[in-house]
């Protein structure tokens, strides 16, 4: 059972759409902080707080490669299966809100007399 | 405010749930008229639908292309199996990454709720290799994931 503490943490790393792209990211496999940064156009300080954040959250480990180091999903912290159910939820959540503004509109077009 | 429901049967199906506030006939028609499919099959905000082909007949064919700016963009095609207007629909679909992923047989049913619909979607659970390119070219695209390990440690997806 995770303590109350460690659990607020994991929710603020996760609260930020950067560190769950870098998650997204990690979840195909190891990276370099530089290989993570790429499709951000965040400055590089800002970038790695991120992976700070991400890293004291418990969510990626990292190792000293050279001069490099190289991140990773630290073990459990989420699998492929739920990286995917979980693309696909947000997907679907935002079809159905827009069917559910157009079947309003359908709805009000067919009272007007 | 309805909200969706996505479990997965087994390690082969996925099956969505999701009530809409109208009857079946309006649901189901939006699932098959493609000026109505291009304005809410698209997901993550910044896509547009600049191809929606939808025979909307047995046989019929499916494509759609999706756009998100300056040629960044995928598609998919697919033929219908069965139409039971307005309660179900039975399809095939494959999605273009470029290489086509396996087909995937997706049965959509509505429901009359009181004074809307339920509707299940049960389709396949794609293979791993298949899930990892969706998700990588998902990020390509700058779909944004994930609360899995959130949505986890509060019990979304009990099964696991």
């Amino acid at each position: 059972m995770p303590s109350s503490q460690s659990l607020d943490r994991t929710f603020a790393a996760l609260a930020d759409p950067t560190r769950r792209g870098i998650l997204a990211r990690l979840a195909l496999g190891e990276a370099t902080v530089n290989e993570l940064a790429r499709p951000f156009s965040i400055s590089q300080p800002a970038f790695s707080r991120h992976i700070r954040v991400l890293s004291e959250a418990g969510l990626i480990v990292q190792r000293a490669e050279g001069t490099t180091r190289p991140c990773r999903l630290a073990p459990g912290a989420l699998s492929e299966l739920d990286q995917f159910l979980q693309m696909l939820r947000e997907a679907l959540t935002r079809n159905y809100q827009r069917l559910d503004q157009l079947l309003t509109k359908q709805t009000k077009r067919r009272d007007v007399p | 405010m309805s909200k969706l429901a996505l479990t997965t049967e087994g390690d082969t199906h996925i099956v969505v749930t999701r009530r809409f506030e109208a009857p079946p006939e309006a649901v189901y028609r939006a699932h098959l008229d493609p000026e109505l499919l291009q304005q809410w099959c698209l997901g993550p905000d910044g896509w547009t639908m600049p191809v929606c082909i939808n025979e909307g007949k047995p046989g019929g064919k499916i494509r759609y292309e999706w756009s998100h700016g300056s040629g960044r963009g995928f598609f998919l095609t697919g033929e219908i199996i069965e139409l039971d207007p307005p309660h179900r629909i039975v399809h095939v679909e494959r999605m273009h990454m470029p290489e086509p992923t396996p087909d995937n047989r997706v049965v959509t049913t509505f429901v009359a709720d009181g004074t809307g619909t339920l509707m299940t979607m049960r389709m396949s659970l794609p293979d791993r290799e298949t899930r990892k390119a969706m998700l990588s070219s998902g990020m390509e695209r700058g779909m944004e994931s994930s609360y899995a390990r959130l949505e986890r440690l509060s019990g979304w997806r009990s099964a696991s």
